[in-house]
C-alpha cells in the first residue's frame, strides 16, 4: 500500500514539474524569467557567452565534453589536495592519487562511486563544496544534453527556417545547464532539504557533540554524534540521481534517513526528477502522446520490478532458516523502515541510476539482486536525470527500426528516417555495455589477487560484475563488503566510468543532429504509428532482449546460480 | 544567415571555466551555507543530532542505538559497527555466506536459552544487523519478548514494564509510512526515570 503511495504520489508531482521544465527549455518568456533572468545574465556575462546563439550538435557536444573536462580537472586538484587547503578541521590527510582521480571522476559523472569512506576519509571542502557543486551541475549537464536531443528530432529551433542538410540549431549548451541549475535543481533541493531537518537530519557547522553512552560498555563508552551540512547534501544527492551519501551506509543511517517520513520524501526525491523529464519530452516534442506511451512502458516495467523486489525481500533470509521466525530479511535493513519500502528504494534505485541505498544490498535475496542488476543494465526505465530518457530513446529508435523491418518499410520517427549513419552508431551503443562491463568483469575475476572480496563463491562474482555494472550505469551503488579502494579498482572503474557516461551521451546527440538536418517527410498511411498497444509491447521486448542477450550468461553466474546454490543448502537444511 | 554558433570562432575555455567556478561558488558556497543556516534556525534539536536532554545532560541522540547488555535494560538489535555512529555500517554478508549463518546460529542459540523458547519463535530483528549498525529500533515482537526479564531484573510487575513499553511503541508516522516500533534508549531511559535502580 505504501510502496504504491508513494509512486503514485512521485507521477503526480512530476506531472506540474515536468510542464515546468518544458516551459524554461522553450525559446520565449517564462514566468520565472522575473527570478531568474537577472542572475543568469550575470552568469552569461562572466562567462563570455550570448545565450542567444544556438549551437550545432557539434559544438553542443564539444561544449559539453569541454566544460566536463574543465570540471573535472579542478575538481581533482581540489581533492588531491584537500589536506593543505582550508575547511579541514579535523586534519583529514591527503587521498592516494588513484583515489582522489576515482573519487572525481565518479562524482563528474554524475555516479557517485565511492572507494572512500564518508566523512572519515574526506575534508568539509571535499565534502560539502567540490562533490555538494559536482551533485548540483552534473545532472544539469545531462539535462541539457537530452533537450537537445529532443530539439533535434524535431528538426532543432531553426526547422522553419533551415534547408534541408543543413546544420541545425539545437540551443545553447550554456544556457541550458544554467537554467537546469539554477531555476530546477536548486529550489527544489533547498525545500527538500528543509523538509529533511524538520524529520532530524543535521544541518550544522557546529563540532559534532560527545556523549557518554547510558549503560557504559567495555568496547564503547562515549558517542561521537556527527553532524555537518547533512541536509544540504542529502536533498541535492537524492534529487541529482547521484547517491553520494554524507555516511558511509547512506540513507540506512538514521541521521541521513532519520524517519518513514523523511523516507517516503527521499524515495520521492529519488524518482521525481527522471519522471518529470518523461513529461517534459511530451511537452518539448510537442507529442503529449509520446509522453503517455513513454509513461505506460516504463511504469509497467517498473511496477513489476518494484513487485518482484518486494515479493523476495517478504522472504526470509535463507541464513535464518529454523534459527528465527519466518519473516521477511531484515539482514541489513532497519526497523523504522521493514521491508518493502527497502525493496521500493532498491528497485527505484538502481532504476535511476541514483544509487544511494536506505538498506544493504550485499544482503538482499537472490531476486532482489538480480532486480537491481536489471534496472542498472536497462538503464533507461526513469534512468538518470537526462542520460536515462537519452537511453530511453535509443530504445525507441531500435524499436522503430526492427517494427519498420517487420512491416517492410524505412523506419522513421516524427517524420525523419533512421538510415545507416544513424543505425550504426546505434550499433555501437547497443555492443558497448556488454563490452566494457564483461572485458573488465572478465579480467576482475580472472586474477583472485585483484578482486578484495568480502563473500565466497557464486556471490563473489556478482560483487564483480555489480561493481562494473554499476559505475558503467553510472549508478554508484555498489556492494559494499568488495574491498575496493585498490589502484586496480580506481583505475578500471574510472575508464568504466568514462565510457558509461560520455558514449552514451554524445552518441545520441551524433545521431539527433544528423535526423535533424533530414527533410521532414509528411505522416501517411504507411507511418509507423507509435501510439498503441504493438508499438508498447514492441519496445518492452526490444528492451528486455537486448539486456538478457547480453547479460544471461553473468546472471547465471551471479545471482541466479546463488538463487540455485541457496535453495540447495536450504533443503539440505531441511533433510537435516 | 543564421546566428549558429560553431565552435572553431572563439577561445571555448572561457565559458568552461567560468561554469566550474560560477557553479562552485553559487551551489558550494551559497547554497550550503543558507540552507545550514536556515536548516539550524527553524529546526534547531533536529539540525544539531536530535540530542536526548535529561536534567541538562546530554543522554546520546534519539536517532542513534546505544549498545545495552544489562538484564535491567531492553537490548536493541545486534550491531556490526558496535553502535558506533562514527563507524556505520552493516556486515556486507550475503544470504549464501555461511559466516553469516554461523553469526545468525549463534546469537539465535544464545536467545533460545535466555528467553527459554524455540529458536523459530525470535524474532527476526533480534537476529538481523541493521544496515547502519546504529538502528535505534526493535520491532514491538522484540520488545514484548524482554518485557519479562527486564520486570523481574528490576523488581517490578511485567504490567508496568508493558505499559512503559506500549507508551513507547511508535506506529505508523502520519497513519501510513513505516513500520511499528519501538526505540530502545528513550524506552530505558523511561524505565530509568519511573523505576530508578
Amino acid at each position: 500500500m505504501e510502496v504504491l503511495l508513494i509512486f503514485t504520489l512521485a507521477v503526480l508531482l512530476a506531472w506540474p514539474l515536468g510542464r515546468y521544465m518544458t516551459g524554461i527549455f522553450s525559446a520565449g518568456s517564462h514566468w520565472s524569467d522575473k527570478v531568474f533572468l537577472p542572475i543568469e545574465n550575470g552568469i552569461f556575462k562572466l562567462l563570455g557567452i550570448n545565450p542567444r546563439h544556438g549551437m550545432t550538435w557539434k559544438s553542443y557536444g564539444i561544449a559539453f565534453l569541454l566544460s566536463n573536462l574543465v570540471l573535472g580537472i579542478i575538481a581533482y586538484l581540489l581533492l588531491q589536495f584537500q589536506h593543505i587547503l582550508p575547511l579541514n578541521p579535523n586534519d583529514i590527510e591527503a587521498l592516494d592519487w588513484d583515489l582522489a582521480l576515482h573519487t572525481a571522476v565518479s562524482f563528474l559523472t554524475n555516479t557517485n562511486q565511492q572507494h572512500y569512506s564518508g566523512q572519515a576519509q574526506l575534508s568539509y571542502l571535499s565534502q560539502g563544496f567540490v562533490i555538494l557543486t559536482l551533485q548540483f551541475v552534473t545532472p544539469a549537464m545531462a539535462l541539457a544534453v537530452c533537450v537537445a536531443v529532443l530539439r533535434g528530432m524535431l528538426g532543432g529551433r531553426n526547422a522553419t527556417t533551415a534547408k534541408e542538410g543543413e546544420e541545425r540549431n539545437l540551443g545553447n549548451y550554456y544556457q541550458d545547464t544554467v537554467r537546469a541549475v539554477l531555476r530546477l535543481m536548486l529550489p527544489l533541493a533547498a525545500i527538500v532539504a528543509l523538509a529533511l531537518t524538520s524529520q532530524g537530519v543535521p544541518s550544522s557547522y557546529q563540532a559534532s557533540p560527545t556523549v557518554d553512552v547510558v549503560e557504559q560498555q567495555q568496547t564503547l563508552s562515549e558517542q561521537t554524534i556527527p553532524l555537518g551540512p547533512v541536509a544540504a547534501m542529502v536533498s541535492i544527492k537524492q534529487l541529482g540521481t547521484n547517491g553520494g551519501g554524507w555516511f558511509g551506509p547512506n540513507s540506512s543511517n538514521p541521521l541521513e534517513n532519520p524517519t518513514p517520513v523523511s523516507n517516503a520524501i527521499q524515495t520521492i526525491a529519488l524518482v521525481l526528477v527522471p519522471m518529470a523529464v518523461v513529461f517534459m519530452a511530451g511537452g518539448l516534442l510537442r507529442r503529449q502522446k509520446f509522453t503517455l506511451l513513454s509513461l505506460a512502458v516504463m511504469g509497467l516495467l517498473s511496477l513489476a520490478f518494484i513487485g518482484a523486489a518486494v515479493y523476495s525481500e517478504q522472504q526470509p533470509n535463507a541464513a535464518f532458516a529454523g534459527l528465527a521466525q519466518e519473516a521477511g530479511n531484515m539482514e541489513g535493513k532497519e526497523v523504522r523502515l521493514g521491508t518493502d519500502l527497502s525493496a521500493l528504494w532498491a528497485t527505484f534505485t538502481t532504476q535511476t541510476s541514483n544509487g544511494s541505498v536506505n538498506a544493504m544490498h550485499d544482503s538482499l535475496n537472490p531476486i532482489a539482486g538480480l532486480v537491481t542488476r536489471s534496472g542498472m543494465l536497462i538503464n533507461g526505465i526513469w534512468g538518470g536525470i537526462g542520460c536515462g530518457f537519452v537511453n530511453f530513446l535509443v530504445y525507441v529508435w531500435l524499436a522503430v527500426f526492427i517494427a519498420g523491418l517487420m512491416i517492410g518499410r524505412t523506419p522513421e520517427i516524427f517524420g525523419r528516417k533512421l538510415e545507416k549513419r544513424e543505425l550504426s552508431w546505434l550499433g555501437v551503443l547497443l555492443v558497448l555495455p556488454s563490452a566494457v562491463i564483461l572485458t573488465f568483469t572478465a579480467i576482475t575475476v580472472a586474477f583472485p589477487a585483484l578482486t578484495g572480496n568480502s563473500n565466497p563463491g557464486l556471490h563473489g562474482v556478482a560483487q564483480v560484475f555489480y561493481e562494473y555494472t554499476s559505475a558503467f550505469a553510472n549508478n554508484g551503488s555498489g556492494f559494499e563488503g568488495l574491498g575496493d579502494d585498490t589502484t586496480w579498482w580506481n583505475l578500471s572503474c574510472v575508464v568504466v566510468l568514462i565510457l558509461g557516461r560520455y558514449v552514451p551521451l554524445v552518441i545520441p546527440l551524433l545521431i539527433a543532429g544528423s535526423l535533424a538536418k533530414k527533410r521532414q517527410v509528411p505522416t501517411s498511411a504507411g507511418t509507423l504509428p507509435l501510439y498503441n498497444v504493438t508499438f508498447a509491447v514492441t519496445l518492452i521486448t526490444v528492451i528486455l532482449i537486448i539486456n538478457f542477450l547480453s547479460f544471461l550468461p553473468s546472471m547465471v553466474l551471479g545471482p541466479i546460480g546463488e538463487a540455485l546454490e541457496i535453495s540447495q543448502q536450504a533443503a539440505v537444511v531441511l533433510a537435516q | 544567415m543564421n546566428r549558429l554558433h560553431h565552435s572553431s570562432g572563439q577561445a571555448p575555455w572561457r565559458p568552461a571555466i567560468g561554469l566550474a567556478v560560477s557553479m562552485l561558488v553559487i551551489c558550494g558556497g551559497f547554497y550550503a551555507a543558507i540552507i545550514t543556516g536556515l536548516g539550524g534556525m527553524l529546526f534547531p534539536t533536529q539540525a544539531t543530532g536530535s540530542l536526548v536532554m535529561v536534567e541538562g545532560k546530554a543522554m546520546g541522540s534519539a536517532l542513534i542505538s546505544q549498545p545495552f547488555t544489562s538484564t535491567v535494560y531492553f537490548h536493541g538489535r545486534p550491531s556490526s559497527a558496535d553502535n558506533d555512529p562514527m563507524a556505520t555500517g552493516g556486515s556486507n554478508l550475503a544470504p549464501s555466506n555461511p559466516e553469516l549463518r554461523d553469526r545468525v546460529a549463534q546469537q539465535s542459540a544464545a536467545l533460545a536459552s535466555t528467553y527459554q523458547l524455540e529458536p523459530e519463535q525470535l524474532p527476526v530483528d533480534l537476529l538481523a544487523s541493521s544496515g547502519s549498525g546504529v538502528d535505534p529500533h526493535i520491532s514491538p515482537a522484540a520488545a514484548a519478548l524482554q518485557v519479562e526479564r527486564v520486570a523481574q531484573a528490576r523488581g517490578i510487575s511485567t504490567e508496568q514494564v508493558s505499559q512503559l513499553v506500549a507508551q513507547y511503541n511508535e506506529s505508523a508516522q502520519w497513519g501510513i509510512f513505516g513500520q511499528p516500533r519501538v526505540n530502545v534508549l528513550l524506552l530505558n531511559l523511561a524505565l530509568d526515570k519511573n523505576y530508578p535502580l
